[in-house]
């Protein structure tokens, strides 16, 4: 339960600085060492400085996962044309399965889906001793005699790397032996190869960068307001609803990154004219080397909250800086506000002053604390399963960020000016204009937001979080699934930020009217009051003396 | 069409598995470790390992499934990983105290062949493993086998590390529990208790994984197999393994250690292997069956008479794991039904062998174990000729909405309906639970798509 003292006091809440050192007392010298340079208390002001990035200490129970998961799993994993086959032994591909509810929605029962399917090698002992690249092209061929997808996407398995199996010279030899076009490329995914999942984003977007993007010039359809969006990948039909909403404003989408994707889409991408991220730890890689060889500017968006949303619509209609946009994206979100805040007002009563925690993800755990704010909720503690400092700190602070072994493995590709297509969508002048209203290439972290005094934590051990919970009870604490139970356990709802809880969407003006109705249901339902049974209460083992 | 790119038409396949009807060693391991009480499972490789494996356990229980793991990096890859094992076991001692650590390998501390053995005596030596603690630890490649052999390997550690032999056999039988639910589990202790004999269940996730919501966070709950029971198991008189694939192996080990007979059934899904596991634990166990279970039986038998005619020649397809679809496959022939395409990733003999004995009458029946025997090949099985209900674990979902056939969720992972946590589907109880389920999904399925006029009000 949660004392007096440590109760919201001015909107801060007090006692969080002894909590970070107390809770590090638990672990041994080395480990708490390192566990302090990750806890930190917030202070827009003057952000400080906080580890992130780094190993995981073997042993402490931490939330995150691997590269292949990052790779596979998270942003290539929505496509739905390609056939993405797992080179390994049939556990990775397996659990990345279905698991992640990325959404899709082809235009015809005629367009390619694979998403429903799980294609591995299978990997057995044999391959491993002797070698499993000829297993590997065979299952290509296979894939394509039984399914002729327009791509087909090799993802590396920890033994992979190890018994030095090349998917790259695989794939080119399967481009050059089925031909007619098939489009086919591997990554080096294996899990071990950085600290979480993270690394795996950064080798997929390398891949999609040489692989499908810019390999269709062709524009079609309008050739005003064309965007992409990056880092959005379709959870609970978020994209869905972020379609709709570029649809009303006239807004041409050419691509999502990944949410609802097709490969052609990629391979168009470089037709649009502004580029949005909305995930920045997983994307912002694509970004920049689209801005470096085609002239697309970005902009940070984060269309996770009503406001938010609208800030988005009205930066978009800025850039472009049409009138008849400006004025369509108004008309939009007015309509769309006036819904909002007719749930919102039902429902803010019963959420107003309550405490939540977030700690998901590379982005999420900044997000969502707009829709937090939104229902008059306080953000007390967050942080990243497997952000960087730039996450926290904003982008100012990658020059200095030191790059270590874990990041060193990580191919850098160069990426130039490409050599006819390079065609800057702004004027120097014209960026330095807009550059107060819409911080181009910019992104300024999670503690820019959160208030003074504030607990922010990277890489959140099982330890910590139970802690958080047992001292500070919060009304909705946000994790995964690993977690989730756990806390429910101690009598706290959890909000799961990777799955939604098979809610959603949670993106865009509706998503925001989803959202604020699930945690009035949180934080409301009856079930939470009725955990201990009537005998266990003081009174009524008194009575039973009394008799 | 969800599975839009599935046709009739069969490839020899060599290489290529799409839609798997298994996964792999470490889960298992890790979901036998659960059953030990007191235990954290820890998995020796990438961390990405353990996170699939925790989300893949929490999804199906909706429980927490705590583990720890090794959080391999590029360095531990190409120099080994016992630095990391060995700080893991203080980290874990230090901070989540666990009475044992079970540690599982992966394919990456198996390809580089990190030796279990000598890093778990260094951490000893070291002085890292407190005392009164223990660290056990099985091999568990994925690339060999599948999650039932993970299973089978950590049950096998656990008889390794604790089953002991004093001179003084007990009047006790062990009953080693095949891969089924903690529901199951229980169903099983209430046999045993029903009989009044004397049992060690072991692993026992029941309390373990479906344990009560209390307001405070139990890491090691109340329930499990205690290290002093798992002890005492090799001074039982006799084992029954129930299920050959995930526990035979248990049960030769502790014969060749401990000189306790054994005995394999099948895990007791369907009427006759429920008869023969209470005929085994009966003689075994020395005590008669009590007319209360005679009486539940004659119930069960009751309820099929009652509706023979709904089962009757109806054509199944199954895919899920050994252990599991011989008896269930051998329950359907009982209640006359078609089991006629089965299939699993795990292989072996065994499997072979029961389902030719049991099918034997049913010339049409197809089925399928090991490499490639995988939900496209039953899919596509099934593209040739349609059945009346597929029963399997939740990836069957897309199937069955595909063909429009009636399903049971049965199996591992079954992670988009509750139920599997409450209602067993082993002894005459689960039989009788798994008949309804049958029955509703008939009736239900022909009150929504006959004729009108066909409607019936009693069925």
């Amino acid at each position: 339960m949660v004392e007096e003292k440590d109760k919201v006091k001015g909107g801060v809440i007090t006692g969080l600085q002894a909590f970070r050192d107390e809770v590090i007392t638990k672990y041994p010298k080395k480990v708490a060492k390192k566990r302090a340079k990750s806890i930190v208390l917030s202070d827009p002001e003057q952000i400080p400085e906080i580890q992130a990035n780094v190993r995981t200490i073997p042993g402490i129970i931490t939330q995150r996962g691997c590269t292949y998961a990052g790779c596979k799993g998270v942003v290539l994993g929505p496509t739905r044309d390609i056939v993405n086959i797992t080179h390994g032994p049939i556990g990775c591909g397996f659990y990345s399965w279905l698991t992640r509810r990325n959404q899709t929605k082809p235009v015809s029962g005629e367009e390619a889906n694979f998403i429903p399917y799980c294609f591995s090698t299978d990997m057995q002992d044999s391959n491993i001793v002797f070698g499993g690249e000829e297993k590997l092209k065979q299952a290509i061929r296979e894939a394509y005699e039984l399914f002729h997808p327009k791509a087909i996407a090799i993802f590396s398995t920890c033994p992979v790397g190890l018994i030095g199996d090349d998917v790259h010279r695989v794939a080119r030899h399967m481009m050059e032996e089925i031909g007619g076009g098939i489009n086919i490329f591997g990554f080096s995914c294996e899990g071990y190869r950085g600290v979480s999942q993270s690394a795996g984003h950064h080798i997929a977007n390398n891949g999609l960068f040489k692989n499908l993007i810019g390999r269709d010039d062709e524009v079609r359809g309008s050739l005003k307001y064309r965007v992409n969006l990056l880092g959005e990948y379709n959870i609970g039909g978020d994209a869905f609803e972020l379609e709709r909403l570029f649809e009303k404003c006239g807004i041409n989408l050419v691509a999502t990154f990944s949410g609802n994707s097709t490969i052609e889409s990629f391979e168009n991408a470089h037709t649009a004219d502004l580029n949005m991220v909305m995930c920045h730890r997983s994307i912002n890689y694509v970004a920049e080397m689209m801005e470096t060889a085609f002239g697309i500017p970005w902009i940070k968006v984060q269309p996770i909250g009503a406001r938010s949303t609208a800030k988005m619509l009205r930066k978009i209609a800025r850039y472009f800086g049409e009138q008849e946009l400006i004025d369509k994206v108004e008309e939009v979100v007015a309509g769309e506000m006036a819904e909002v805040d007719a749930v919102k007002a039902t429902i803010y009563p019963k959420t107003q002053g309550k405490l939540s925690m977030l700690f998901v993800g590379g982005s999420r755990a900044h997000h969502y604390q707009d829709l937090f704010e939104e229902l008059g909720m306080t953000t007390i503690a967050a942080g990243y399963e497997f952000g960087h400092r730039d996450d926290y700190e904003g982008r100012r602070v990658i020059p200095s960020i030191q790059i270590d072994a874990d990041s060193r493995n990580i191919e850098e590709i160069t990426v130039g000016r490409d050599a006819t297509r390079y065609n800057p969508r702004k004027t120097e002048e014209e960026l330095k204009v807009l550059e107060e209203d819409l911080e181009f290439a910019e992104y300024k972290g999670i503690m820019n937001q959160m208030e003074k005094g504030t607990l922010v934590i990277d890489d959140l051990s099982h330890y910590e979080m139970e802690k958080l919970i047992e001292r500070y009870h919060p009304d909705v604490f946000c994790a995964g699934i690993k977690e989730k139970f756990c806390v429910q356990k101690m009598g706290v709802p959890l909000k799961q930020l990777h799955n939604y809880d098979v809610g959603g969407p949670y993106a865009g003006f509706k998503g925001a009217i989803n959202f604020y109705k699930d945690i009035e249901m949180m934080v409301g339902a009856t079930i939470w009051k009725e955990i201990k049974a009537p005998w266990e209460s003081e009174a009524y083992i008194e009575a039973q003396y009394a008799y | 069409m969800l599975l839009r790119h599935t046709t009739a038409k069969e490839i020899e396949r060599k290489a290529l598995t799409v839609n798997p009807a298994k996964t792999c060693q470490p889960v298992g391991a890790m979901y036998a470790a659960l059953g030990l009480h007191g235990c954290l499972p820890h998995s020796h490789g990438s961390q990405g390992c353990c996170s699939y494996h925790r989300s893949a356990l929490t999804r199906h229980f909706k429980e927490p499934v705590m583990a720890a793991t090794s959080s391999f990096s590029e360095g531990s890859s190409v120099f080994g990983g016992s630095s990391n094992l060995v700080s893991a076991i203080e980290t874990i001692f230090t901070v989540y105290d666990p009475d044992v650590i079970a540690v599982h390998t992966t394919c990456l501390s198996e390809t580089i062949g990190d030796d279990l053995t000598q890093i778990v005596s260094k951490a000893n030596e070291d002085g890292k493993i407190p005392e009164g603690k223990k660290v056990i630890y099985c091999n568990t490649p994925s690339y060999v086998g599948t999650h039932i052999t993970g299973y089978s390997n950590q049950l096998a550690s656990f008889i390794k590390f604790f089953s002991t032999a004093t001179p003084k056999k007990r009047n006790v039988v062990n009953l080693i529990a095949g891969w089924m639910e903690p529901s199951d589990m229980r169903e099983i202790k209430r046999i045993a208790s029903v009989m009044e004999a004397r049992v060690i269940l072991f692993p026992d996730m029941s309390g373990v994984l479906d344990a009560p919501l209390t307001g405070k966070f139990e890491m090691y709950p109340a329930g499990g197999t205690t290290q002093s029971e798992m002890t005492a198991t090799g001074d039982s008189k006799f084992t029954i393994g129930l299920g050959a694939y995930s526990t035979e192996d248990a049960c030769v080990k502790l014969e060749n250690k401990c000189r306790v007979k054994f005995e394999v059934v099948e895990i007791p899904i369907g009427l006759k292997a429920t008869d023969r596991f209470i005929v085994s634990l009966s003689r075994h166990a020395n005590v008669p069956v009590p007319d209360s279970l005679t009486e539940e039986r004659g119930r069960l038998i009751d309820l099929i008479a009652d509706n023979s005619k709904y089962f009757w020649g109806k054509r199944v397809a199954l895919f899920g794991d050994p252990d599991t679809l011989i008896p269930l496959t051998e329950y359907l022939v009982t209640l006359d039904m078609k089991p006629v395409y089965i299939v699993t990733g795990t292989s072996g003999k065994h499997f072979d062998e029961e389902m030719a004995r049991i099918l034997k009458d049913i010339p049409e029946a197809r089925f399928k174990s090991g490499e490639r025997a995988d939900m496209f090949q039953l899919h596509q099985w099934i593209k040739q000729e349609s059945v009346d209900l597929l029963i399997g674990n939740s990836y069957g979902k897309y199937m069955a909405r595909d063909e429009q056939i009636p399903f049971i969720r049965l199996g591992f992972p079954v992670v988009d309906r509750p139920g599997h946590n409450f209602f067993p589907y082993t002894g005459y109880a689960g039989a009788t639970n798994l008949a309804i389920r049958i029955l509703e999904k008939f009736l239900d399925h022909q009150d929504r798509t006959c004729n009108e006029e066909k409607v019936e009000f009693q069925m």
